[in-house]
């Protein structure tokens, strides 16, 4: 068996969501290879070549990847990964973007967002907003599948072991379909919401995005990433990068704390695998407190102050 | 320009998914079902296109069941002109849907193809990105904005890190997310008018597709429920358990 795994990056860095697409692939065996397709990559084709685990990196460094349009990456993986029995990538939006037409460039079926290897062919995963978890084989001779993070530990950085080759391609597919036209990226000191050991999300309860910045000064203190539930973004509070759940981001950090959130399956959806919740609502029906293990039944515009002082005594 | 608009019959948004006690499935037995929320924020945005002149033709199409007509009739109460409904009892995964797709979009030869981004039942997000795939159309997923101009669309999409606009060249699929629109509700009179609009039926085998599944679930079980935690009386005690209990900060 052989793997091919495509790494998700930003062009400068490794993201740390490849090391738990790679900890998916060493579950499955075999011999892993990372593809690492962007432009100007070298520094990113270095980390990869050095996580645990890693036999050999082809690099693809060319414009048309720079933006890791789904049209020309595609084809590119197609292409490269038709030798392989395997190929992963983490569901983050772009491996959801790209993933599918790798597939059906392949004609095979694609397992979407796994949470869990059960053997080369079988996988889990979870579906109806994890309301149900699905064991499903996949037929295919080649198996294309999507890696949620937080399923699977990260292998190491650092391999420790000889480092990994590395080997430039030099295939350029450039589809002529798509173009990119510019970002907005919100700019954040905090940690990655999506590999954060402590996440403090607010809700609808938080009236505005002002209110924010009191969840912030929680987070600063405790090295949190802030999160939001579906109603914040929509109401405009904060930025949809933030929002947590079936349709936001699967986070599973050591804390997770929901404010003003009540608690609905779809965000669930993204928080129930945390090890500990706290939720502070004020509504102590709230479906949130089925789910928590500590609940507070307050009013966060008073309870959010105190944290932040009772923590600066602790911290 | 004509638009073609897929729709998907799922469980409704509001139901608690049951697991079957054998395990094969969710028990959708007696449970309420609905149009799939991002399609009905396709719906909508196909809509709204008409309304501005953009889009001349919303043909809406459907695969499943025969009671997947009333996900078409929605849709044509909403503002579709047209529905075309793939009929099977199977169950039809992504890929196959795609290629589906794929045969309608051939004969219909739209300018512009919406879906919605995923189907709250499965949670894959395929389909859309295989469609563009197998027509060779660019594809604009999880978009928050459509703007079509000229021969070419630009959707800015929501991703990881915040948003990304990327143009595509007409034909092309565009995937939705939530705050691309809101889809506004059906008039009682817009639904008699839609009972009389075309509604065409075709199976699989018309459109020349083998809808074989190449996934099979082996089993579906309910997720590990969680313990059932405390409540605690103040904000000092809570970081007391947090520290001293849980050991988390
Ligand atoms: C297809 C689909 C996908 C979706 N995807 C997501 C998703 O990914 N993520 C997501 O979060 N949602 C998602 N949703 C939306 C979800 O159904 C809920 O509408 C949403 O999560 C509600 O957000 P909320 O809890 O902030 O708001 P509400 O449900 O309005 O809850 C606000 C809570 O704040 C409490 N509160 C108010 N004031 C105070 C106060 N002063 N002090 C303490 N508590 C207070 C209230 O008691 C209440 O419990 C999705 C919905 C659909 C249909």
């Amino acid at each position: 068996m052989s793997i091919l795994v495509i790494a998700e990056h930003d062009n400068s860095s490794l993201k740390q969501a490849t090391l738990n697409v790679v900890a998916a692939a060493k579950a499955i065996g075999g011999d892993i290879d990372v593809l690492v397709a962007g432009e100007n990559v070298g520094a990113v084709a270095e980390a990869a070549a050095k996580a645990e685990g890693v036999n050999k990196v082809l690099v693809a460094d060319n414009a048309a990847y720079g933006h890791f349009l789904a049209e020309n990456l595609s084809e590119l993986v197609a292409e490269v990964g038709k030798g392989y029995s395997h190929i992963l990538t983490s569901a983050g939006t772009t491996g959801k973007d790209f993933m599918p037409r790798v597939a059906a460039l392949l004609d095979v079926a694609q397992v979407s967002d796994i949470i869990r290897v059960e053997s080369e062919d079988t996988f889990v995963r979870p579906i109806y907003a994890g309301n149900a978890i699905a064991t499903v084989k996949a037929n295919d001779s080649i198996k294309v599948v999507t890696v949620r993070p937080t399923g699977f530990d990260p292998v190491a950085a650092e391999g420790g072991s000889a480092s990994a080759s590395v080997e430039q391609l030099d295939v350029v597919k450039d589809a002529g379909l798509s173009s990119f036209v510019g970002e907005e990226k919100a700019q954040s000191d905090r940690p990655d919401l999506a590999s954060a050991g402590i996440v403090i999300s607010g809700g609808r309860g938080m009236q505005n995005g002002d209110n924010f910045k009191m969840l912030e000064q929680v987070a600063d203190l405790m090295g949190a990433a802030v999160g939001a539930s579906r109603a914040a973004v929509d109401a405009g509070f904060v930025p949809n990068d933030m929002q947590v759940g079936q349709t936001g981001k699967i986070v599973a950090p050591q804390l997770y704390v929901a404010v003003g959130i009540s608690g609905a399956i779809q965000h669930l959806a993204g928080m129930s695998d945390s090890k500990v919740i706290v939720a502070i609502n004020k509504d102590e029906e709230a479906p949130i407190f089925q789910v928590a293990d500590y609940g507070l039944v307050a009013d966060l515009f008073e309870a959010v102050p105190q944290l932040e002082e009772e923590l600066k005594k602790v911290l | 320009m004509k638009v073609l608009v897929a729709v998907k019959r799922v469980i409704d948004y509001n139901v608690k998914v049951r697991v079957k006690p054998d395990n094969t499935g969710v028990d959708l037995a007696n449970v309420k079902m609905a149009m799939n929320p991002f399609c009905e924020i396709a719906v909508e945005e196909a809509v709204r296109l008409k309304e501005k002149g953009v889009a001349s033709e919303i043909v809406v199409v459907s695969i499943g069941p025969k009671a997947a007509q009333e996900q078409i009739r929605t849709a044509l109460a909403l503002g579709a002109d047209r529905g075309i409904h793939i009929e099977t009892d199977e169950e039809v995964q992504s890929l196959e849907a795609a290629k589906l797709l794929k045969a309608v979009v051939e004969k219909e030869e739209p300018k512009l193809v919406i879906l919605g981004k995923q189907s709250i039942d499965s949670d894959n997000n395929q389909t859309g990105q295989m469609l563009a795939a197998l027509t060779g159309m660019g594809q604009g997923t999880f978009a928050s904005e459509v703007v079509v101009d000229g021969d070419k669309v630009n959707v800015t999409r929501e991703v990881d890190g915040g948003l990304m606009t990327v143009a595509l060249n007409l034909p092309a699929v565009v995937t939705t997310d939530l705050r691309l629109n809101e889809p506004r509700y059906a008039s009682l009179p817009n639904i008699m008018k839609a009972k009389k609009k075309p509604l065409d039926s075709v199976s699989p085998a018309d459109l020349g597709v083998d809808v074989a599944a190449r996934l099979s679930t082996l089993k579906v079980e309910a997720p590990a429920a969680r313990q059932a935690g405390i409540k605690v009386a103040d904000v000092a005690e809570l970081v007391d358990k947090l520290k001293n209990e849980a050991k988390v900060i």
